[in-house]
């Protein structure tokens, strides 16, 4: 997408620039994350699995993902 | 003697010990010390991705949620709302209900904020979360929570990872008394001898970390922690036998010689 105007959203907490409304499965896909793995928040509200492929990130989004770490 | 299964929010396990992921070399000694330990539950953390070693290895390629009930903590958590929002997302993953609640009150101790795990507790339990909550060994605190409907109460045996043993095995004998739902000794075992010590006592199960995955040999550790819940277990269950400030002889008192 050459002519994709880049924008930036907070991605756990960072400044990170993405091509304009880029859909949540590109952006998983991008990062190399599986949606088995992770769960997804946007402004504070999750995102459920079956909404991935219909969710665009926009521009100022606060996008947090999470896995599961060693943890007791 | 066969033992009843222990029932876990609906759900049925042989073992007895729950073991944590932390602090381990690698996910390769994770697995490994988690198989020797013969733990069914393994609890784990909830933390942002790192995104700049992307297509890094995950904990669950090495711990299958098909095999293990993955259990999520809310470690690190300072507040209710900090606390709900992690069993939320956990959720999400798609492992299931179960979630270990803890509200950390100080840094120094880690005791739990005990008004902000309850208020986390009621808010978790109406919206279907099936909660452990990790409580100081109090057993109002304790009936409290049993109350608004958590499927387990998880008193600490001593400050976790201390390795201290059990401080207050009478608290303890009080909540498993007074207890519905399971009692699990979460925290503050360092050794065997502590957890065949809470199994004795009448415990449901214990949730172990550090003691394991802190020895010097994780793996050997992880099998002395199984046998002495297993060992504690039967123990308590063959019913033990009076203490007693005098001798009683074992061998018979006739037919002396001479």
């Amino acid at each position: 997408m050459p002519d994709a105007i880049a924008t930036s959203i907070t991605l756990n907490g960072e400044p990170y620039l993405i091509h304009a409304d880029t859909p949540l499965t590109a952006l998983l896909e991008r990062l190399k994350m599986r949606r088995g793995r992770v769960a997804v928040e946007i402004n504070r509200e999750i995102v459920p699995k079956a909404n991935y492929d219909a969710t665009i990130v926009r521009a100022g989004d606060q996008v947090e993902i999470i896995n599961f770490v060693g943890g007791g | 003697m066969q033992d009843t299964p222990f029932e876990l929010g609906g759900q049925k396990f042989k073992s007895r010990l729950i073991v944590g992921t932390g602090k381990y070399r690698d996910f390769a000694e994770t697995k490994a010390a988690v198989e020797e330990s013969g733990a069914e539950i393994v609890t784990v953390a909830v933390r942002r991705v790192n995104i700049t070693d992307r297509g890094k290895e995950n904990l669950l390629d090495y711990l299958d949620p098909k095999r293990y009930q993955i259990l999520p903590n809310t470690a690190g958590c300072f507040t209710a709302e900090e606390a709900i929002r992690t069993c939320r997302l956990a959720r999400e993953v798609g492992v299931g209900e179960l979630v270990k609640l803890e509200v950390i009150g100080d840094n120094q101790t880690l005791f739990p904020d005990v008004a902000a795990t309850l208020e986390a507790a009621r808010v978790l339990v109406k919206e279907g979360f099936k909660v452990m909550p990790y409580v100081t060994d109090d057993p109002v605190t304790c009936l409290r929570l049993q109350e608004i409907g958590c499927v387990a109460v998880m008193p600490l045996a001593a400050p976790i990872g201390s390795g201290l043993g059990i401080r207050n095995p009478f608290n303890l004998a009080i909540i498993i008394e007074q207890a519905k739902v399971p009692v699990i000794v979460d925290a503050g075992v360092g050794t065997a001898s502590d957890a065949a010590e809470a199994m004795e006592l009448g415990c449901d199960g214990v949730l172990m970390n550090t003691a394991i995955a802190g020895a010097k040999d994780p793996i050997a550790m992880a099998r002395a922690m199984k046998l002495a819940v297993e060992a504690g277990r039967l123990a308590y269950r063959a019913g033990r036998i009076e203490r007693k400030l005098y001798a009683t002889a074992s061998s018979p008192l006739t037919g002396l010689i001479g």
